[in-house]
């Protein structure tokens, strides 16, 4: 039976490197698809579009996962030494190599445009004009709420003007600033309303994590990113910093609580305003 | 050849020290590589050993650890500030000062001139030079771990103004300016290198050894020496920047307005973001500077054991080539939500999946090797396949890393831990592994034990998935990279027995390198004999020659090459394996 005709052997390392590889696709299927631990509760509009991008992006490639590994193992069940038995000799395919190179690209360029529509839904279009907008100022260890007051008008900062009590460095003698609010890890805003970040960093990179909201964007300083979200569910959430930023890193964090109305957003507001 | 580089029997002795220490032999320079590469990642190991520790038990006292590092423990809880600067260590040592290190300096020098029939690399006191650097950089950095202000606290891939700025964080003064010194002569080093395995690769292949009759460990070399030549000045200059801007007074990378520590920052002008591209531009090109030895040597090895040529040569050496050529302009996908304006995001989407396409063609020619194959299950077949399996799980989590709207949940999280520790950590780990096994008898004229050998592959295999793979599920669940304590995060406490799970399941999995460490260091001396110049029935010119090879290499003659290394199992033939010295037949024509 030599030249590659015979069955091969089945050999102990063989079924055992096989049974392993059975096991990390059963675990991984249980993983995924019971999904004891997984993304945290989703509460933003545009986080359903990342959600379901991710779930269309977790099927292709856990279906190319179970065949890649599941080949494998079966190969190294199946091929073990035998005796003086050769391999099979070849080592060209032409066409399957075609064929499987044209589907790969094929189904990564339907992954790519899928992925853009979400990305250009997101980054793309321009926040509604009805926004709530905060400006949020990250600094080592903290993160800054800024919201404008009543007038709808932002008073004028400048990085020369901060000192301990005035960590933004708000310009108080603005009129604008007159009615501004100035909420240190304390975030709200109101649900069912799009919400407009205006981001910025005093001294070192952060990045504003929101997990729940599906919502990241790094705090640069030197520079004033805007992104917007709309949150869907009322309740109580964390703000993380997800970019190290020193030792304070891990305890960089704000609380986010999303009101059931402008009503009471506005309440809050006042409130946050008399301190 | 001069008459300087004949044969070993005509080559008068050295003594010991030129001989082991200031050698100029490309196999003593390999070697040496290798097992100063060893020590650093031993280093390295126990740092990532006390991370997972303090990750699992955040919260708990540990008088224990407390008479260890008095200080970085005191009272029983780690400081944060040493935490990152483990985070910091970690990632350097095992990017600049395993990896790189041990595929392209130690398999690189050990490998080029024994596989080309060449007596040695073009320039020997060259590459000698480059292993001394290496060598003063590995000094420089591992002192970094004593500074008394703290090591580095930036991260591997140290974002400005945090690592622009001493006063930033306690590691970022002396601890920072050790970590641009190691990284800047790791720079000059691995340029020597490159440049030297380039110019050998192309000039002194023997007879008969065209381009497209190399070992894919060739062309994986000649392609990464490429790559290093291309991206590692750009990260020696960022490195020099970042130097300017910390005692020089300029702003390249710290822009106008920025209060540290509540007092005003004198810099004006510079870009974050530059620091970013700079690094990534560099940054890309070196997890590929790691794969694609590790890609070259598995295929290689794993065609040897499989007893069947590997499955498509041609497509390998192309899929290589394109993706050394792909990996220069994918960097921004580190960047989606770094501020970078993202229209750019959809640019480097686009060429992130396409390098994805190469990488695949690579996987099927793996299986295509393995199927219908006759598989010897040695320590070194195993680590090969073992290698083919971490790549794919690592690399299709990059597939969500690399769409730009999937990428803003997982960004910073221990998604991206999972993706690149199985991709560009343990896949490499396992190539490495499959290389030592696999080439030590001719490095020491000695195996290594078997047993042992086995051993320490079971145990790393599952060690490395019930590490690495469950980190998918902690990034899922949201879990940011380089945090010292998660339970401070009402919604990561759920999954914190996720936690102790991997830690312990690293603790197992570090352990288990002992096994090997043990074994490669009693086999040196005590070993089985290898008294055969090809014992695993090998094609390549290194099976040629003596175990362990003399100084020349190669006898009187050099070899003339007459065929492709991967005729293995041709039918017709007496044996399974033809070397590629033996002349091309009838009935075997490559």
């Amino acid at each position: 039976m030599a030249d590659g005709t015979g069955p091969g052997r089945i050999t102990l390392s063989g079924v055992v490197l096989a049974g392993l590889l059975l096991v990390l696709i059963i675990v991984s299927l249980y993983f995924f698809i019971a999904q004891p631990f997984w993304f945290p509760k989703l509460a933003s509009e545009h986080g359903a579009k990342i959600d379901s991008l991710f779930m269309a992006v977790l099927v292709v490639s856990g279906i190319a996962f179970i065949l890649v590994q599941g080949a494998l193992g079966y190969f190294v069940a199946r091929y073990g030494e035998s005796g003086t038995e050769r391999a099979e000799y070849w080592h060209d395919n032409p066409k399957a190599e075609a064929f499987l190179l044209i589907l790969t690209a094929v189904i990564l360029t339907v992954l790519v445009f899928m992925g853009q529509r979400v990305w250009a839904s997101i980054y793309f279009a321009d926040a509604p004009k009805n926004a709530t907008i905060i400006q949020v100022t990250g600094e080592q260890f903290a993160w800054n709420f800024h919201y404008a007051g009543p007038d709808g008008q932002f008073g004028r900062t400048d990085t020369k003007l901060i000192t301990g009590t005035n960590p933004i460095g708000l310009d108080r003698s603005d009129p604008n600033a007159k009615d501004d609010v100035l909420s240190i890890g304390v975030m709200h805003a109101p649900v069912g309303k799009p919400v407009r970040v205006q981001l910025r960093s005093k001294d070192v990179i952060h990045s504003f994590f929101l997990p729940n909201f599906r919502m990241k964007q790094d705090a640069v300083p030197g520079m004033a990113i805007e992104v917007w979200f709309t949150p869907t569910l009322t309740g109580q959430y964390e703000v993380a910093c997800a970019e190290l930023c020193g030792l304070g890193h891990y305890r960089m964090k704000a609380a986010f609580t999303v009101d059931e109305s402008q009503d009471a957003f506005n309440k809050w507001l006042e409130e946050a305003g008399k301190q | 050849m001069s008459e300087s580089h004949t044969a070993e029997h005509t080559h008068h002795e050295l003594g010991f020290i030129r001989k082991y220490i200031f050698s100029t032999d490309h196999k003593i320079i390999g070697i040496q590589y290798m097992i100063t590469a060893m020590a650093m990642a031993v280093v390295g190991g126990f740092l990532s050993m006390l991370m997972r520790y303090q990750l699992a038990w955040p919260t708990t006292l540990s008088p224990n650890m407390a008479k260890l590092f008095p200080t970085a423990w005191a009272g029983g809880i780690m400081a944060p500030e040493f935490y990152i600067s483990l985070v910091t260590m970690h990632g350097t040592i095992m990017v600049f000062f395993l990896f790189t290190a041990v595929l392209t300096g130690g398999f690189g020098n050990f490998l080029i001139p024994l596989q080309i029939g060449a007596r040695d690399m073009a320039f020997p006191f060259l590459n000698a030079l480059s292993y001394w650097i290496f060598l003063v950089s590995c000094v420089v950095i591992f002192s970094a771990l004593f500074v008394q202000t703290g090591a580095p606290m930036g991260g591997w891939t140290s974002y400005a103004p945090l690592s622009a700025l001493p006063a930033a964080a306690p590691g970022q003064g002396t601890g920072v300016t050790l970590w641009i010194t190691a990284i800047a002569l790791f720079s000059a080093s691995g340029l020597m290198g490159g440049l030297n395995y380039i110019t050998t690769i192309l000039t002194m292949r023997t007879r008969g050894l065209s381009m497209m009759r190399l070992p894919l460990t060739q062309w994986s070399l000649l392609v990464t020496s490429v790559l290093g030549l291309l991206a590692f000045p750009v990260l020696l200059g960022a490195a020099i920047l970042l130097t300017f801007d910390r005692v020089g007074g300029t702003s390249f990378f710290v822009p106008a307005g920025v209060i540290m520590n509540g007092l005003p920052v004198d810099h004006s002008g510079g870009h974050p973001l530059l620091w970013q591209h700079l690094f990534w531009f560099f940054g890309h090109p070196e997890v590929y500077i790691v794969v694609l030895p590790a890609m070259g040597m598995a295929s290689d090895i794993l065609s040897t054991f499989c007893r069947k040529p590997i499955f498509s040569y041609r497509m390998m050496v192309y899929s290589m080539v394109a993706i050394a050529a792909l990996s220069f302009i994918v960097w921004g996908h580190h960047m989606f939500v770094s501020g970078m304006n993202p229209f750019l995001g959809s640019v480097f989407t686009l060429t992130t999946l396409l390098i994805a396409v190469p990488s695949a063609v690579k996987t099927f020619n793996w299986l295509g090797t393995v199927w219908g194959a006759r598989i010897r299950f040695t320590a070194a077949g195993l680590f090969s396949i073992g290698f083919v399996s971490m790549f794919v799980s690592g690399g299709l989590s990059g597939i969500f890393l690399g769409t730009s709207a999937a990428d803003i949940q997982l960004q910073d999280t221990y998604f991206v831990v999972a993706h690149f520790h199985l991709v560009m950590a343990i896949a490499p780990l396992f190539a490495a592994f499959g290389g030592i096994y696999f080439w030590f008898p001719k490095m020491f004229g000695r195996f290594m034990n078997e047993t042992l050998g086995k051993a320490h592959f079971w145990l790393s295999f599952i060690g490395a998935y019930c590490v690495f793979f469950p980190m998918h599920i902690l990034g899922i669940g949201g879990q940011m990279r380089r945090i010292y304590d998660p339970t401070q995060y009402l919604f990561l406490q759920a999954q914190q027995p996720v936690n102790v799970f991997i830690t312990l399941a690293a603790f197992v999995l570090g352990a288990s390198q002992l096994i090997f460490l043990l074994n490669f260091f009693i086999s040196i001396f005590a070993g089985k004999r290898a008294l055969d110049n090809n014992p695993w029935q090998a094609t390549g010119l290194e099976w040629t020659v003596p175990c362990p090879t003399g100084h020349g290499n190669f006898g009187e003659e050099l070899p003339v090459v007459h065929r492709w290394p991967f005729d293995y199992s041709v039918p017709g033939e007496k044996e399974d394996f033809i070397p590629q010295t033996v002349p091309a037949t009838a009935t075997a024509k490559h």
